[in-house]
């Protein structure tokens, strides 16, 4: 049987060739590569900063995490690190985008196996995020706000705000904006104090939901040892039970300073994974909190002020022959790396996600390879679902968290 | 090199011998270079000794190594074109290492490691798309991401960036035909490679 690729429950473009015996699933195949855009192949024609905008749209549902390893990649070849503020706001952002993965994850999942007001209610949170991300960097989805070297910008003083219309109250006005009278950071923190209740809200409908826990308990379990065999990473790991993550285990920027814990699962089947990502949830938002706490209390610079790999900024190029140099050079030329290699790999909110940089001294990089976490979950598709019914592949795929964007790159 | 990876880079000398050809370091990283040919036993000691224990496999990608160099003042490298580099993790010592084994451009061949890390399949039918190479012994060579019927490796660098087929609609066959590329390639930024130190006072 064929599933897919136009299938609402096959998230995107996957076409899934199932051989059937009745109801149950002999085998599976899924065939990948229609969102294939040679992304790798794209990344080696240009210089390295005008690529930062296609990791947005690898995995375009947790787009800052992407551009996180590509920068960090880049980091280390040159051997730099970021100013400690910049550190703060990409570890606040990184796990925004981990709320906003993980609320978009839930919404669908539910969707697909039978939920449909989990949906509605993960959208209303999302477009709160939409908007941090837009306060912030200017766009809503694909934000290109990660630079070698810091961040684009900093954080901006005031949240915009909803503007009066024919189609808005005077009062709807006035409770639209009422959390965005002071600056992002006020913004954020009033998200934060509210988003604890709405994951309550997630959990009464699904946790202890019959129908919820008939469809996802003992579907698609995986064993420890078969998910270390299967290349497994993230939530996908720890629903099996082995306590791993990146964040904590091999930190990177200030995951170190942070205080946050690490939910495992038991038994390995859609439901721990479900709990899993759940718990994330809160401890993403517990990190949010810090990040917070921290990034008012200490002012200072975003960005490296090296200026081979960061422009200069606008008002120096103005007035000083060297800046603009450097900002002619940069945006002409950009910069070139040593020679050599990296492979840099974050926490993604759907597992490891990692950046294997070949560098041969030029202002492009030589080789580019994107190592998605999704890539290799989907390959395992085939011994999740064989045994089960053609309704638990719709379970697994929601468990897998699959972006196409990301295992097609 | 720092001391854990040095004992490792040792270690890994001492056990498999002539089977290394090369250790290198970069950017706080340890690359092991081996023969294509000892690609099996190395690894399957690498998943199993104790001191190692790579259990997973995290990635396995091809790589062209045609133009490498190639804007440089010393020119192009010589030497194999193609190479195959894994990335293995080790969760007992946190600890990562890269392995790189040479292929020739006559017979990019490499014995699969399917069956020491499951996770290769898809990685390993990854690189045959991309780049031809062949591993011997894996279950299901197919193309994975291209289009059915795609001819060629795009990833090669002999490969145009353009491709070298469009898609169209054609009214009178009532079907997509493919065709030559109609574009021009074309390079915004060329490539450059600066010396070391340059434009550093």
């Amino acid at each position: 049987m064929n599933f897919g690729p136009q299938h609402p429950a096959a998230h995107g473009v996957l076409r899934l060739v199932l051989e059937l015996d009745g109801e149950v699933v002999m085998r599976a195949d899924p065939h990948v590569g229609l969102l294939h855009r040679a992304t790798e192949k794209l990344a080696e024609s240009k210089p390295y900063n005008q690529s930062i905008g296609y990791m947005d749209r690898l995995d375009y549902v947790s787009m800052m995490s992407n551009e996180h390893a590509y920068v960090l990649a880049i980091e280390k070849l040159l051997g730099m690190e970021p100013p400690l503020r910049a550190q703060y706001i990409r570890v606040m952002f990184d796990e925004i985008t981990r709320l906003l993965n993980h609320v978009f994850w839930i919404g669908a999942h539910a969707l697909d196996i039978g939920a449909m007001t989990v949906f509605l209610y993960a959208f209303r949170e999302r477009e709160d995020l939409f908007d941090i991300y837009e306060a912030a960097t200017g766009a809503r989805m694909h934000a290109t706000y990660y630079r070698p070297g810091g961040v684009y910008r900093d954080l901006p003083d005031s949240m915009p705000q909803y503007l009066p219309s024919r189609l808005r109250s005077a009062e709807d006005l006035e409770r639209l904006n009422a959390n965005r009278q002071g600056s992002l950071l006020d913004f954020i923190w009033d998200f934060t104090e509210r988003f604890p209740k709405h994951v309550d809200e997630y959990e009464t409908l699904l946790t202890n939901n019959r129908i919820w826990k008939q469809r996802t308990v003992g579907i698609g379990v995986v064993s420890p040892e078969r998910a270390l065999q299967l290349g497994f990473t993230g939530p996908m790991l720890r629903g099996s039970g082995v306590e791993w993550d990146l964040r904590k285990k091999q930190p990177y920027e200030v995951y170190d300073r942070l205080e946050f814990d690490i939910p495992v699962g038991v038994n390995g089947d859609c439901y721990d994974r479900y709990l899993v990502r759940v718990e994330e949830m809160r401890q993403a938002n517990k990190i949010i909190r810090q990040c917070v706490e921290w990034l008012r209390r200490n002012p200072g610079p975003v960005m490296t002020d090296d200026h081979k790999v960061a422009p200069p900024r606008r008002e120096e190029m103005k007035a000083d022959m060297e800046a603009l140099i450097h900002h002619f050079k940069l945006f002409t030329e950009g910069y070139c790396i040593p020679a050599g290699e990296a492979y840099a790999a974050i926490e993604h909110p759907k597992g490891e996600f990692g950046v294997y940089l070949i560098s041969d001294g030029a202002n492009k990089p030589y080789r580019v390879k994107l190592r998605s976490a999704g890539f290799a979950h989907l390959a395992a598709m085939d011994e999740m679902a064989r045994g089960h019914m053609i309704a638990d592949v719709v379970a697994i795929i929601g468990t897998m968290d699959i972006v196409f964007g990301e295992i097609d790159r | 090199m720092t001391d854990s990876i040095q004992d490792l880079a040792d270690h890994a000398r001492e056990l498999f011998g002539g089977a290394i050809t090369d250790v290198r370091e970069s950017a706080g990283q340890l690359t092991l270079e081996l023969r294509r040919d000892d690609i099996l036993p190395v690894c399957t000691r690498l998943r199993d000794d104790s001191a190692f224990a790579f259990a997973q496999l995290m990635d396995l990608c091809g790589v062209d190594y045609l133009d490498y160099g190639k804007e440089s003042p010393a020119g192009s490298r010589s030497g194999p074109r193609f190479a195959v580099v894994y990335h293995l993790l080790s969760l007992k010592h946190n600890r990562r290492i890269r392995l790189r084994a040479w292929l020739d451009e006559e017979m990019p061949l490499i014995a699969s490691v399917t069956h020491i890390w499951n996770s290769a399949n898809w990685y390993e039918r990854e690189a045959f798309d991309l780049f031809g190479i062949v591993f011997e012994g894996h279950p299901d060579l197919r193309r994975i991401l291209t289009d059915y019927g795609f001819v060629g490796h795009p990833f090669r660098k002999d490969f145009p960036l353009i491709g070298q087929v469009e898609m169209r609609y054609d009214p009178e066959k009532q079907r997509v035909v493919y065709q030559p590329v109609s574009i021009e390639p074309r390079v915004l930024v060329p490539r450059v490679i600066r010396e070391e130190g340059f434009a550093k006072e």
